[in-house]
């Protein structure tokens, strides 16, 4: 099976305290990973460190075998919907927009294939009647679609959501969970930061379990056991803990 | 009406309002970046920054060098903005407590680098005394030509990389996800918008030209809910407000001409406030009074119902009885 990301060694830190610490691991290519931990547990920072958005301490990151500067165009990358100012002046088609300057490159401009492309990524995730609406005025579960429509406007081979489940409607969970599996299908790599333990076996077939280190990693019926979650959760977790022990 | 006039017949009024006129321009431009990232204040440090470096420069030279000073103003406007960054960077200070601190700072030095001039009896002050509020008058060829140089360049750099601009405000890590050197089109934003606040010096003057870069582009959201427009109606805007500024100011002797374009620009954002399509407050008001009116409508007309049917409501409702 061909390796779409190899993580090794991974060490990241704000000042002097380790955020994530000497973290490993291997993604199969056509997963879908769930990546979970406490509040804390560096989940973002280590999205934000395999993109090159936080500088490493330590170790490296390969995409297909290659340094991940040199595959920027095969990564697709959905930030938390809060980073950015939703009173921007544009539309949500404008944004999805976004996905395509990667591909047009600096001082270009789009071309028209550019904008069909994004319409049919706003299409792909229900959201094609709002195209020309000012995205202030787009609902919370709306704004996280249109994200992750320009994550699919890049046209990627791996992408990186940081927690695109986190304060949606259930219709747009559900055009999320629809989207992952349409990926996969299409033999993509998703890496997924979650918070919900409950939908953990419903939505990934692997996981990783960190808290700065990483505590297990592997697919989610051998990973998402008891003596895992709490190790990764520690005290916290007395009665999720009765979760896992339902979904086994 | 001898202003006036003197605008039709007079070279150098006509050079004058064409300086206000790209200024006006270039400052609606940059500003809308500069807003949208937040930064609008970076534009009121920079222009106080500039004073000490025009001060220098005069004090180098010993008589008016717009060139000069230009340099003058770019130097210290470029450190304050170091300043202000580094101070964010390598401390736990607020970027709003730097920006005050490196204003403060760096206009006061000025300011006594200004008195320290003005005492020595260098007798030719009166060409610095102008870049405290701005002098359009003392605007010659060849400082326009110097502006619309700058202007030029400005406008180009941002037509070219509109959309990597764009990127930068809306989501740089997005954009530097998508590989574009997103530190260094943060820096040219910077540096763009330096050039611009020196160039408007001479006319607005170090106390206000910050204003320039805030009002325009606040007065054009009112209109527009797309970037491109919003940059292009702040442009004109600016405009606007330089060039009637100007001519405005020209009719009372010894008014500066800061002042008078920055409360022109201000006139244009209060109409813009009250009368825009849709975010504007006059339709707002409306809006919010039909809906109350068509809410109470509504309400009257299911009571009306309701007393037509006496038992009815209550016995679908199942509970009040």
């Amino acid at each position: 099976m061909t390796t779409a990301i190899t993580v090794k060694d991974v060490t990241i830190a704000y000042r002097k305290k380790p955020v994530v610490q000497e973290v490993s691991f291997t993604v199969p290519e056509g997963k879908l990973v769930g990546i979970m931990g406490p509040n804390g547990a560096g989940k973002s920072t280590l999205i934000k460190g395999i993109l090159g958005l936080l500088p490493l301490v330590s170790g490296e990151v390969s995409i297909y075998g290659k340094p991940y500067k040199s595959q920027r165009k095969l990564i697709g990358y959905v930030p938390q919907r809060e980073s950015v100012d939703w009173d921007f002046p544009t539309n949500a088609l404008d944004v999805v927009l976004m996905g395509r300057y990667g591909h047009a490159g600096m001082f270009r401009r789009l071309r028209a294939y550019d904008k069909e492309f994004a319409y049919a990524c706003l299409e792909k995730v229900g959201m094609a009647d709002y195209a020309k609406r000012q995205i202030s005025q787009l609902s919370g579960g709306q704004q996280q679609r249109v994200f992750l429509a320009r994550a699919l406007a890049q046209d990627a081979h791996v992408y990186f959501m940081d927690e695109p489940f986190t304060g949606v409607d259930a219709a747009t969970e559900k055009a999320i969970v629809l989207l992952l599996e349409e990926l996969k299908s299409q033999g993509k790599t998703v890496l997924v930061v979650h918070h919900d333990l409950q939908t953990v076996n419903e939505y990934f077939d692997w996981l990783l379990l960190m808290n700065i280190r990483k505590v297990a990693f592997g697919p989610t019926s051998e990973v998402f056991v008891p003596d895992n979650l709490q190790e990764a959760y520690g005290g916290k977790l007395l009665f999720q803990k009765s979760a896992a022990y339902n979904a086994q | 009406m001898d202003f006036l006039l003197s605008v039709i017949q007079d070279p150098n009024a006509r050079w004058v309002i064409a300086g206000c006129f790209l200024l006006g321009i270039s400052s609606g431009v940059l500003g809308c970046f500069a807003f949208l990232r937040k930064q609008s204040l970076m534009g009121d440090v920079i222009a106080h920054a500039a004073l000490p470096g025009i001060c220098l420069a005069f004090m180098l030279q010993g008589e008016k060098n717009t060139m000069l000073f230009m340099l003058g103003a770019l130097g210290t406007g470029l450190l304050g903005t170091w300043c202000v960054h580094s101070i964010v960077r390598h401390s736990r200070i607020k970027s709003d407590t730097a920006l005050g601190i490196v204003l403060s700072v760096f206009f006061g030095f000025g300011t006594v680098l200004l008195t320290g001039i003005a005492q020595t009896g260098a007798a030719n002050q009166s060409g610095l005394d102008a870049f405290l509020f701005g002098k359009a008058a003392s605007l010659v060829q060849a400082d326009v030509s110097m502006m619309a140089t700058t202007a030029g360049i400005l406008l180009v750099l941002v037509l070219l990389l509109f959309k990597e601009f764009k990127l930068l405000c809306f989501d740089s890590n997005f954009g530097r996800g998508l590989g574009f050197p997103m530190g260094i089109l943060d820096a040219m934003v910077m540096l763009m918008i330096v050039l611009t606040v020196v160039i408007g010096l001479q006319a607005v003057g170090v106390v206000l030209m910050s204003a320039m870069l805030i009002i325009p582009p606040l007065a054009a959201r009112y209109w527009t809910e797309k970037l491109s427009r919003m940059v292009l109606i702040s442009g004109i805007f600016g405009a606007i407000s330089g060039v009637f500024g100007t001519i405005i100011s020209g009719f009372v002797p010894k008014l500066s001409t800061g002042p008078v374009i920055v409360l022109a620009a201000a006139v244009l954002f209060l109409f813009s406030m009250l009368a825009a399509p849709r975010r504007g407050l006059i339709v707002r008001q409306v809006e919010r009074m039909r809906v109350r009116r068509r809410v109470a409508e509504e309400r009257a007309s299911r009571e009306a119902e309701r007393a037509r049917v006496p038992y009815g409501g209550a016995v679908s409702k199942g509970g009040d009885a």
